[in-house]
């Protein structure tokens, strides 16, 4: 639906321009609040000052919680792809027995509130007598984020010409060369659209890894548990830092693809429904 | 065109995945759920119906859920209020500057979690700048306090967070709307409310269900924007759950709950998936 | 040579008919997209009852015509009326016009019933008649067996009837049908074709029919409105359109042709090796000839005929008719449509009668 002749009525315009600004408001007074003097609230701001970044720059604990979460995503992107890949092409080109539950377990961690899944993983580490620690956190990671990865994988998938793979393999290549020479290179945008993605969202990950803690922190974790002993700007200053980093790498994502194919992708990826058996 | 064994080889590991990291999580839950805990502190694992039975005794946690019920419900109706017309105005009446409007919807959603509640807590705290901002204007003299720790602060943050998830599958499905059906409606006299009753709105439900799904299923699960800024009055029903599993130490009552949650969820996909089935017509 | 002097203009359908009022009126109407022009100065009438069809290339601006009659687009300038009333001013809404669009656009949502009931609905038309309508617009295009279907349950050609059928029922004063076949398959198309034609004149509605296809256009059409590059090549009846094509694109585009460029000096028309007399002005003109009017020469024919020499370079059997490749000793080659008798080699006189040779500008490149 494309239909653009009118600008609309009025109050719609309205409509939409008070959403965006309800939107944007919390981000913006965050933002604004890190440059204020004494400490957060109070109107106007007052005494702005860059302290607070000063102050973070020194702050080892969040810096090595920031260190920590970088490894964490790093191991949930590996682990998401080595797993969602295999997961895309599953439902792309075979058929067994009890798939469409599989379909729809490796797609409900998408949906389902953070708390269940970190809470059955605990059992599971408790059951396996796992210390908890990053590892733990990397495994819920990766597990809570395997639809992501299946899901722009299976989209690519669905658009990939399936006479490419059948003329490699007439052209002598087998499976695995085919995979490597001709299905990768074929899904390289959905592949590092699913890494922005996870990595993004498993920096932002908490209800997860709420329950996996061990003795590190992440950095949604160690925000958290300042957060409980009260309200400072250097929260702000990380803060505005953090949506800073996230909207590079939807700047970046966006590079990635056209802007005709990204668009519905990220949206279908919120249907429940959005992968259905290939 | 596929062997047997690429078929395995792209078959069994997420399989084993599937089966160790998600299969296997849940039955534990479902095996705690029917456990129970010694004074001593230590799981019994004997089977009974214990957990249930209490969960339907203690008039506390139907009254927990109902209220995480009536949130989820309200940030749900909120998000729909606020994102559909800016879809429908987006897809429509945008124009050339659709795409950029579109990513200005996108960004906040890459906000952290976290730091959206937070600033919320800065916005509506009693010295927050919502309140310091009505005084300096002199609308109030005093600070309002319903506007931290209640229900109401829980239910504008979760709002918030959820709107751009339910802006985004309503504007797919209105993106999906063919323009001839639309013209059509028109062609054949229906001016325009008329054309978006009969035509617009029934064709972007699957849409409307998939975002409504979500924000109901996600802020139902929420525990941190309660703990946050909910206060006594603002506790839903997975913050009985993290006490049960941290001070508390009731895992086998606090897997009831959760398990009982999971069913909740899973009924509402299916339900969902159901209708969804039901208003798409491609 | 032979020589003849046939007066151009024959019985070929050239008596002016006298037309009532028109019912729809386009007026100079210009249209662009950014830079492109989709059409430039369109003048076009449709009489109460017609059958029109808008034959055009793709791109030829075709479907933005009969989209600024629905009310879909807007002109850049020109007018369009109906019935002594303004149209072009008025949303698509409140135009007493339907549209049967090309992929149908039924709604998928509602059922057969409920689509063809829509317009009516629309209008708030009382639940009995419209009942009663929709019952006789289903009966009318064979459908009433479907009425509780679903538009992705019934085939194309079903859905093909049922948007024929919503059009319809609300009675407009003119339908408006894009390439409402071109998803057909082709003996279904053929036989939608008579169907269309037989109900066109059964309810009497005017109807604005745009295809790219010729022989769909011939077959159906009372007047043919060929379109070029956004401009009006030749509005006129299928039989004016063939045998007199105003131009040579006329000429190529509607059923084949050869061109004959010659230059006529003196009353002498010279075609590479041909050459005959004729009553054109001296200068260089264009001819078509059809391929059916060249045949072989027979003994003792019109003495005005133009006979040559050809070798036979291809024979395409066709059915009925064999179309053949000749070329001449020192040119033209022509294309020539004979009975269909068996093969033909080497050599042959042919011959065509000057009379078929109309002349046909090559309009300048737009």
């Amino acid at each position: 639906m494309n239909a653009a002749h009118t600008r609309g009525p009025r109050w719609l315009r309205l409509y939409a321009a008070a959403v965006f600004a309800f939107l944007y408001f919390p981000i913006l007074v965050l933002a604004v609040y890190s440059f204020n003097g004494e400490g957060v609230g109070g109107f106007p701001p007052h005494n702005l000052t860059c302290r607070w970044y000063a102050m973070l720059l020194d702050d080892s604990a969040i810096w090595s919680s920031v260190g920590n979460s970088l490894l964490v995503a790093f191991f949930a992107v590996v682990l998401a792809l080595a797993f969602g890949i295999p997961a895309a092409l599953a439902l792309d080109r075979t058929s067994f027995p009890g798939k469409a539950l599989f379909r729809r377990l490796v797609l409900l961690p998408l949906i389902l509130p953070g708390i269940i899944t970190g809470l059955s993983l605990l059992m599971l580490f408790v059951a396996f007598r796992m210390n908890l620690s990053l590892v733990t956190i990397a495994l819920g990671h990766g597990t809570a984020l395997i639809s992501v990865a299946t899901t722009e994988v299976f989209a690519g998938l669905q658009k990939l010409d399936r006479a490419q793979e059948e003329a490699s393999l007439d052209l002598g290549a087998n499976y695995w060369q085919t995979f490597w020479r001709v299905t990768v290179p074929n899904l390289k945008l959905p592949i590092i659209g699913a890494v922005l993605l996870i990595f993004t969202l498993s920096i932002d990950e908490i209800a997860v890894s709420f329950f996996l803690i061990g003795r590190n922190n992440t950095l949604p974790l160690e925000i958290w548990s300042r957060l409980r002993r009260g309200i400072t700007p250097e929260i702000n200053a990380i803060s505005t830092l953090i949506f800073l980093f996230s909207l590079t790498m939807i700047l970046v994502w966006y590079r990635l693809g056209t802007r005709g194919e990204r668009e519905p992708r990220l949206a279908e990826e919120l249907v429940p429904g959005a992968v259905q058996e290939g | 065109m596929f062997s047997r064994a690429y078929k395995s080889a792209i078959t069994l590991p997420p399989l084993f995945w599937v089966a160790t990291f998600l299969l296997t999580p849940y039955a534990l839950l479902f095996c705690y759920s029917f456990w129970s805990v010694s004074p001593a502190q230590i799981i019994v694992r004997q089977w009974n119906l214990e957990n249930y039975r209490e969960l339907l005794r203690v008039s506390m946690y139907p009254a927990v859920l109902l209220r995480s019920m009536r949130i989820a419900a309200s940030v749900t109706a909120l998000a729909l209020l606020l994102g559909y017309p800016l879809a429908y105005y987006l897809s429509v009446h945008a124009g050339t500057r659709k795409h950029l409007l579109y990513q200005l919807v996108v960004i906040p959603l890459w906000v952290s979690y976290l730091v959206r509640a937070y600033a919320w807590k800065t916005i509506l705290g009693s010295d927050g700048v919502l309140n310091t901002l009505l005084q300096y204007f002199h609308i109030t003299h005093h600070p309002l306090g319903f506007l931290l720790y209640s229900p109401f602060a829980v239910v504008l943050t979760l709002t918030h967070i959820y709107t751009p998830f339910v802006f985004l599958p309503i504007y797919a499905s209105l993106e999906h709307i063919p323009r001839r059906l639309v013209e059509a409606s028109q062609d054949l006299g229906a001016p325009p409310l008329e054309t978006f009753w009969r035509v617009i709105l029934p064709l972007s439900i699957p849409g409307v269900l998939a975002g409504a799904t979500f924000a109901f299923v996600l802020s139902l699960g929420d525990f941190l924007a309660p703990l946050l800024l909910g206060g006594p009055s603002g506790v839903m029903i997975s913050n009985v759950v993290v006490s049960l599993f941290g001070a508390a130490y009731n895992w086998p009552l606090g897997s009831a709950i959760s398990f009982c949650m999971l069913l909740l969820v899973v009924a509402l996909l299916f339900l969902t998936e159901r209708l969804e089935k039901r208003w798409s017509f491609s | 040579m032979h020589s003849a002097l046939p007066k151009s203009a024959v019985a070929l359908g050239e008596q002016p008919v006298t037309r009532p009022a028109p019912l729809l009126s386009v007026r100079a109407i210009r249209k662009r997209f950014g830079q492109t022009i989709v059409l430039r100065d369109i003048s076009l009438e449709i009489a109460e009852g017609e059958f029109l069809t808008i034959l055009g290339e793709s791109g030829s601006g075709k479907t933005t015509l009969l989209r600024l009659v629905a009310g879909f687009e807007q002109a850049d300038s020109g007018e369009i009326w109906m019935g002594g009333e303004r149209l072009d001013i008025l949303p698509p809404y409140a135009r007493r016009v339907n549209t049967v669009f090309q992929q149908y656009a039924l709604f998928p949502h509602l059922s057969v019933f409920d689509n063809v009931a829509y317009g009516l609905r629309v209008q708030k038309i009382e639940k009995a008649e419209v009942a009663s309508r929709v019952e006789q617009a289903l009966a009318m295009v064979k459908m009433t067996a479907f009425v509780h279907s679903k538009p992705a349950n019934i085939s194309g050609g079903q859905q093909q009837r049922v948007a024929l059928a919503r059009a319809l029922v609300n009675r407009p004063r003119l339908l408006l049908l894009d390439e409402p076949l071109s998803a057909l398959d082709a003996n279904l198309r053929r036989q939608m074709q008579i169907e269309l034609k037989s109900l066109q004149r059964q309810v009497g509605i005017a109807f604005v029919f745009v295809t790219h296809d010729q022989h769909e256009a011939m077959a159906m059409s009372d007047r043919i409105a060929l379109l070029r590059g956004g401009e009006l090549e030749q509005v006129a009846t299928p039989r004016e359109l063939y045998f007199r094509p105003a131009t040579a694109y006329v000429a190529q585009f509607v059923g084949q042709s050869n061109l004959l460029r010659c230059s006529v000096h003196n009353g002498i028309a010279r075609c590479q090796s041909l050459q005959w007399s004729c009553d054109l002005p001296d200068g260089n003109h264009t001819l078509s000839l059809r391929p059916e009017n060249v045949r072989l020469a027979e003994p003792g024919t019109a003495p005005d005929n133009v006979r040559f020499h050809a070798a036979v370079r291809d024979q395409a059997f066709q059915g009925a008719t064999d179309l053949l490749q000749v070329e001449c000793a020192g040119g033209p080659t022509l294309l020539v449509r004979v009975p269909a008798k068996g093969p033909l080699y080497g050599e042959l006189e042919f011959e065509f009668s000057v009379r078929d040779a109309v002349p046909a500008p090559d309009s300048e490149e737009s």
